[in-house]
C-alpha cells in the first residue's frame, strides 16, 4: 500500500465512523425516542403529552436537519484535510 | 369579488408564472435537459428537491390522515423525513461523484451488466407511473373543488401547463419551476396554519401551538383533544401503539423508500460538487420540515375544530343540527367528500366512533344509530381556511399550492421516466450511436408521450390508486436502495449478486403486498383478509403489514446479494476503481454523457 492509498483509506474510515455515529443518533431519537421507548418517557411531560410524542412528531424532524448540516460540514472539511477536495 | 374569481386569480397567476419560467428556462443540450446543466446553486436545489419530493400526498392527504389516527400515524413525519439522512450520508455525494445523468446508468456502470440497468429501469418506471398516477388525481380533486371546472378539464389544462415546461426545459424548466412552485405551497400551506394556531392557542407558531394550551378551555391543547375524542368513543390521539415491530418497520420503509426513489436522487446529479451535494441534502430538509413541522399541528388543530363546530356546547348529546351546518360543510357535500345520513331522523347531526364495541351502548342508550357525518382525510387541509373563517384569498392561495405541490412532483417524476427511456433504453442499448441532438429529440417525445400517459391515468384512475404509492415505496425500499447502497459501499458485491438481489427484494415485496391486497390489485383475488390477525406474526400481535414490508425486502436484497456475490467471482478490477473514485470528491468535474 502505497501513501496515496493509506491516505484515502484513513479518509474513507473517517467517513464510515462519522456516518456510523450519526445513524446512532438518526435511529435513537426516532426509533428510540418516538417509538420503542416512549412508554419509559411518559413521566417527562411535554405541553399535554409525553416527550415520546414530542420526538414522533418533531423532535427527530429537528435532529434529523442537525444531523445533515454537521456530517456535511464535518466532511466538507476532511475532504479538505486528507486532500481529497474538489479543486 | 366571488370566490370562484378569487380562486382563478391565483390559480390563473401562478400558471402564468410556470409558463414564464418555461419560456426562459429552455435546454439546448441533453446535459441541460437531464442535469439542468450541472450548475444549480445548492440552496436552490434543496427547495427544488423539496418541491419535488412534496407531493399531493404531503401537502392534502398526510395531515389529514394524521388528524384521524394521531401518534400511530407519526410514521409518517418521521420516515419520509428521515430518508433525508439516508440520502445524504449513503447515497447523493457518491452518485454526484459518478457524475452521470440516471439512477440505472449508475447501476448498469457498478455491476457491469446491461441486464442490471434492465431491472433498474423496470423498477424506476414501476415505481414512477405509480407514483404519478397519485398526483394527477390530487391536482383532479383541487381543480374540481376551487374551480368548479370538471376534473377532466382541468387535468388537461395542468397536462398542457407541464407539457409546456417540461418539454422545453427538460430538468432546466423543472427546477426553476419547482423553486417558484415550492414558494407557492408553502405559503398557501402554512398560512392558514399560523391563523388557526393563532385562534386556538395563541401561539403564532403551529409547531409550539401544537404544544401549548388551548386557549378557550385553559388545558393543553393534545390534552384537550384527547378528552374530546375520548368521549366521542374514539381512541386517545397521543395513545401509544401496542404493535411497535410494525411501527419501526413502516418508518424503516418509508425512509428506505423516500432514499431510493430515482426522482428525488437525481435532483443531486444538479449540483455543481461533491460538497454541494451535501449541503443541499440539508437545506432540502430544512425547506420540507417547514410543512412536517407544521402539519402535525394542523392535525391535531383541525379535528379539534371540526369536532367543535359539530359540538358547539362542547356536550356531546347537544350537536348542530343539519338545516344549520355551516356553509364550508355544504361546499364540499357537492365534491362528495362530505356526506350526511340521518340515520335516527332527528335532524342532528351525530359524529362518533360507530366502530367501537365499548361505546355502542351509550351510543344506543341516546338514541343515536351509527355515525352520521362522512368526512375524507383529504380535505382537512384543503377546507382548513373555510373551517376557521379565514378569508376568501386564503382559500385561493390554497388552491393554487395544492396543485403547485401535484404538479412540481408530477414533473420530477416525468424526468425520471423519460430519461429512464431516451438515455438509459434508446441511448444504452438500442441504438448508442444516437447523436447529441437526437438524443435531446428522443428525450423530448419520451417526456410528452409520458405526460399524456399521465394525464390519461389521471383521468382514468385505476381503481386500486391509494394501494399503489405503498407499492411506489416498497420497490424503490427493496430494490433500488439497496443496490445503490451496496455498489458504493462493498467492492465485493458483483454483476450476479446485484440482479439476483434486487430481483429478490422486488418479488418478495411485490408478492406479499399482492397477497393481501390481491394479484396485480385485482379485487377478490387476494390470499388473505388484509388485517392485522392475518399479517406476518400476526397471531403473536406483531403483524407486518404490507405496507411495512419494503423494510424486509430491503434486507432479503442484501442478504442474497451478499450470498450470490461469495459464491462467484470477485468485480474485476476495473469496477473496484469505479468504487474507489465515487468514495473520494476529487476529480468530480461535471456530468458527462458517457
Amino acid at each position: 500500500m502505497n501513501e496515496h492509498d493509506r491516505n484515502a483509506a484513513a479518509y474513507w474510515s473517517a467517513n464510515l465512523r462519522l456516518i456510523i455515529g450519526s445513524l446512532i443518533i438518526w435511529a435513537l431519537v426516532s426509533y428510540g425516542g418516538g417509538i420503542l421507548f416512549r412508554p419509559w418517557l411518559t413521566d417527562i411531560r411535554v405541553g399535554g403529552t409525553d416527550l415520546g410524542f414530542w420526538f414522533a412528531q418533531q423532535g427527530s424532524i429537528l435532529t434529523f436537519i442537525v444531523l445533515i448540516f454537521f456530517y456535511a460540514w464535518r466532511m466538507n472539511k476532511l475532504d479538505k484535510e486528507f486532500g481529497l477536495n474538489e479543486e | 369579488m366571488s370566490q370562484f374569481a378569487i380562486n382563478l386569480i391565483f390559480v390563473g397567476s401562478s400558471f402564468a408564472l410556470y409558463i414564464a419560467i418555461a419560456i426562459w428556462a429552455r435546454a439546448g443540450s441533453t446535459k441541460e435537459f437531464y442535469v439542468a446543466g450541472g450548475g444549480v446553486n445548492p440552496v436552490m436545489n434543496g427547495m427544488a428537491t423539496a418541491a419535488d419530493w412534496m407531493s399531493a400526498a404531503s401537502f392534502i392527504s398526510m395531515a389529514g390522515i394524521i388528524a384521524a389516527g394521531g401518534y400511530a400515524t407519526s410514521s409518517y413525519l418521521m420516515g419520509w423525513t428521515g430518508g433525508y439522512v439516508l440520502l445524504a450520508m449513503l447515497l447523493a455525494p457518491y452518485l454526484r461523484k459518478f457524475g452521470k445523468f440516471t439512477v440505472p446508468e449508475f447501476i448498469g456502470d457498478r455491476f457491469y451488466s446491461k441486464n442490471a440497468r434492465f431491472v433498474a429501469v423496470a423498477c424506476l418506471i414501476i415505481a414512477s407511473v405509480t407514483y404519478v398516477i397519485g398526483q394527477m388525481t390530487g391536482a383532479g380533486v383541487a381543480f374540481s373543488r376551487f374551480l368548479e371546472v370538471e376534473s377532466d378539464t382541468g387535468l388537461i389544462i395542468a397536462g398542457i401547463v407541464v407539457f409546456l415546461y417540461a418539454v422545453l426545459g427538460g430538468m432546466k424548466g423543472i427546477t426553476y419551476t419547482q423553486v417558484a412552485q415550492y414558494v407557492v405551497l408553502i405559503i398557501a400551506y402554512t398560512i392558514p396554519a399560523v391563523f388557526i394556531s393563532l385562534q386556538l392557542t395563541g401561539n403564532f407558531l403551529p409547531p409550539l401551538g401544537l404544544f401549548s394550551n388551548h386557549l378557550e378551555s385553559g388545558m393543553p391543547l393534545l390534552h384537550k383533544l384527547d378528552l374530546v375524542v375520548r368521549e366521542l368513543g374514539f381512541a386517545d390521539y397521543t395513545a401509544d401503539v401496542p404493535n411497535k415491530l410494525n411501527m419501526v418497520l413502516f418508518t424503516l420503509s418509508l425512509m428506505i423508500g423516500t432514499a431510493g426513489l430515482p426522482h428525488v436522487i437525481i435532483r443531486f446529479f444538479t449540483v455543481p460538487k461533491v460538497s454541494d451535494a451535501r449541503w443541499s441534502a440539508g437545506w432540502a430538509l430544512v425547506f420540507i420540515a417547514l410543512l412536517y413541522l407544521t402539519a402535525p399541528a394542523v392535525a391535531s388543530m383541525a379535528r379539534l375544530n371540526l369536532l367543535t363546530t359539530i359540538y358547539p356546547s362542547g356536550e356531546v348529546t347537544n350537536p348542530i343540527d343539519y338545516a344549520h351546518r355551516p356553509d364550508w360543510v355544504k361546499n364540499w357535500e357537492q365534491t362528495g367528500l362530505i356526506t350526511f345520513e340521518d340515520k335516527n331522523g332527528d335532524g342532528l347531526i351525530q359524529l362518533y366512533n360507530d366502530q367501537s364495541e365499548s361505546y355502542k351502548q351509550v351510543a344506543t342508550e341516546r338514541g343515536w344509530k351509527g355515525n352520521e357525518l362522512t368526512v375524507n382525510n383529504d380535505i382537512l387541509v384543503l377546507a382548513n381556511p373555510e373551517i376557521a373563517n379565514l378569508p376568501s384569498w386564503v382559500i385561493g392561495l390554497i388552491a393554487a399550492g395544492g396543485l403547485a405541490a401535484a404538479l412540481s412532483t408530477a414533473a420530477g417524476l416525468l424526468l425520471a421516466i423519460s430519461s429512464a427511456i431516451s438515455h438509459d433504453l434508446i441511448k444504452g442499448s438500442i441504438n448508442p450511436n444516437i447523436s447529441e441532438k437526437n438524443e435531446l429529440r428522443a428525450a423530448r417525445i419520451s417526456m410528452a408521450v409520458a405526460i399524456v400517459v399521465a394525464t390519461w391515468l389521471g383521468m382514468n384512475p385505476p381503481g386500486f390508486a391509494a394501494q399503489v404509492v405503498a407499492l411506489a415505496f416498497g420497490i424503490a425500499a427493496a430494490s433500488i436502495f439497496p443496490a445503490l447502497m451496496m455498489g458504493i459501499f462493498s467492492k465485493r458485491v458483483n454483476n450476479k449478486g446485484a440482479i439476483a438481489g434486487m430481483l429478490a427484494g422486488l418479488l418478495s415485496t411485490m408478492v406479499y403486498i399482492f397477497l393481501y391486497l390481491g394479484w396485480f390489485f385485482i379485487p377478490g383475488t387476494a390470499a388473505f383478509a388484509n388485517t392485522p390477525e392475518n399479517w406476518l406474526l400476526g397471531s403473536m400481535g406483531y403483524g407486518i403489514s404490507p405496507l411495512s414490508f419494503g423494510a424486509i425486502g430491503a434486507m432479503i436484497n442484501f442478504i442474497v446479494a451478499f450470498a450470490v456475490s461469495s459464491v462467484t467471482a470477485a468485480p474485476p478490477k476495473h469496477i473496484q476503481e469505479l468504487v474507489e473514485s465515487v468514495r473520494y470528491p476529487k476529480g468530480a468535474g461535471v456530468a458527462t454523457g458517457h
